[in-house]
């Protein structure tokens, strides 16, 4: 970002994280659907799992991130930790639809249902709700500063809020019901290349997280700079005519 | 703190009793919800009587968003936000207030719909001790998680359709919790309930903590 103007939100160094990406990618696939044998209970379906548990991941560690840019907006009121806290709570969002959406596709031919009423689910479908909460009030017209603020209360209060509807949900399934569908009834030791697929697979998204932040967060920057550029661009045209006539 | 606290109640309260809102406009409301439950499920089905918990508790969210919204109307014209921070009261006793006068209309709504179970579904009521106290934790953690999203959204042209979306997700834990002691209380089980009244506690100590903190430096800027 040394021009004011730049052409893209690309540097060298994301430039670099871009190919990594784009090649662990690759591998993934690879490992995901060529490499990996089926597994002897769930069969083609436990290749969702080289995807869902690693988008799930990089959901949660986005809503870390904009909740502790939420705290650090809240001590310093820096503009960077707020942007920084939007980009992640708008890529956190669509990893979030993503886990859902995995999730459920995975669960229909497993569960039979697309959906169960279980703590982890129902506490991601709220948490989707929350960070759609949070986007709508980045939205509002009002001055940056406030915006800010009531943003980044919001985004402080989005871990504790899904501790909570975690907890709540848990206790009642668990008190009503004697075993939730979720326990998941496969051997993790059957298969080292499986092992490795996952955590190869969480390795790789979390790598697109940082790299999508990092571009989203510089969209973000550049946006903050636009408006300023514009207020005095405006400015100087005023003065532009007052010094004609 | 305390007493600015029950300065800014007591406007709210007084404003509330003669303006008649409350009462004519959202007490009514409440009663509707609970009319349209009957209609949408067969009074005389055994259905209405199982759900009537849950039923009870959708009903006071929805009042209560409404009760938040005009909570925060009373102050949106004539400069009134300026003036009470002008005022020199404390912030945490402006949301103390707040959050005390919107805690007592929404019990104020509570005993209505109470009312409305016991007269229109016919449901006896049954341990009357967990039943009061889950009425009260629940209405704390509405009110001060209302007072603290209400100015979030307060003073916004799209605050009547932001706070429920803001709100209603944070309420999930309420309404799950306050749905279950008060089944256990109707069913006449009220020993397995009363954990549930320690999660609603827990969600309202939290909440008005928060709140007290927070509603400084919202007040100051919005």
């Amino acid at each position: 970002m040394t021009s004011p103007h730049p052409a893209s939100t690309a540097s060298p160094a994301t430039r670099v994280l871009g190919v990594v990406c784009l090649a662990g990618m690759a591998v993934l696939v690879f490992l995901a659907f060529v490499a990996s044998p089926k597994d002897a209970v769930q069969g083609d379906l436990v290749r969702l799992l080289y995807i869902h548990p690693a988008l799930a991941w990089t959901a949660y560690l986005a809503c870390f991130v904009a909740f502790g840019a939420s705290i650090q907006h809240l001590r310093r009121r820096t503009q960077g930790s707020d942007v920084l806290a939007h980009a992640a709570v708008e890529v956190g969002t669509v990893l979030t639809a993503l886990t859902l959406a995995t999730g459920s596709i995975w669960g229909r031919p497993t569960w039979g249902v697309y959906w169960v009423w279980d703590a982890r689910l129902t506490s991601t479908a709220m948490l989707f709700l929350l960070l759609l909460g949070y986007l709508a009030i980045q939205r509002i017209d009002a001055p940056p500063q406030v915006r800010s603020r009531r943003a980044a209360i919001v985004g402080v209060l989005l871990v504790p809020n899904v501790i909570l509807v975690h907890q709540s949900v848990e206790w009642w399934r668990t008190l009503h019901q004697d075993a939730t569908l979720a326990r998941r009834d496969f051997d993790f030791a059957t298969s080292d290349l499986f092992m490795f697929t996952l955590v190869f697979s969480v390795v790789v998204m979390t790598l697109v997280f940082v790299w999508l932040l990092m571009h989203r967060f510089r969209v973000g920057w550049l946006e903050l700079q636009a408006d300023e550029v514009w207020l005095d661009e405006a400015i100087d045209a005023r003065r532009a005519e007052g010094a004609v006539t | 703190m305390l007493r600015d606290a029950l300065l800014v109640a007591g406007k709210d309260l007084r404003i509330e009793w003669r303006s008649r809102v409350a009462t004519n406009q959202i007490l009514p409301v409440a009663l509707m919800i609970l009319l349209l439950f009957g209609f949408a499920l067969d009074p005389d089905s055994p259905v209405l009587d199982r759900a009537t918990p849950g039923l009870f508790w959708v009903a006071v969210l929805v009042v209560a968003v409404l009760a938040v919204e005009r909570s925060f109307s009373l102050e949106a014209g004539d400069g009134v936000r300026d003036a009470l921070r002008l005022s020199g009261l404390d912030p945490a006793g402006v949301f103390l207030g707040k959050f005390l006068a919107l805690a007592a209309q929404l019990a104020a709504v509570q005993v209505v719909l109470i009312v409305g179970v016991v007269l229109l579904f016919g449901r006896d009521l049954a341990g009357l001790p967990l039943l009061v106290a889950t009425g009260l934790a629940a209405n704390a953690g509405i009110a001060a998680a209302g007072t603290l999203y209400g100015v979030l959204a307060a003073g916004l042209r799209v605050r009547e359709t932001l706070l429920p979306l803001l709100l209603l997700p944070v309420l999930a834990p309420v309404l799950i919790a306050a749905t279950r002691a008060m089944e256990h209380a109707l069913d006449g089980a009220p020993a397995d309930g009363w954990p549930w009244f320690n999660l609603l506690a827990v969600f309202a100590l939290t909440y008005t903590g928060f709140g007290t903190l927070a509603f400084g430096p919202l007040l100051e800027d919005s």
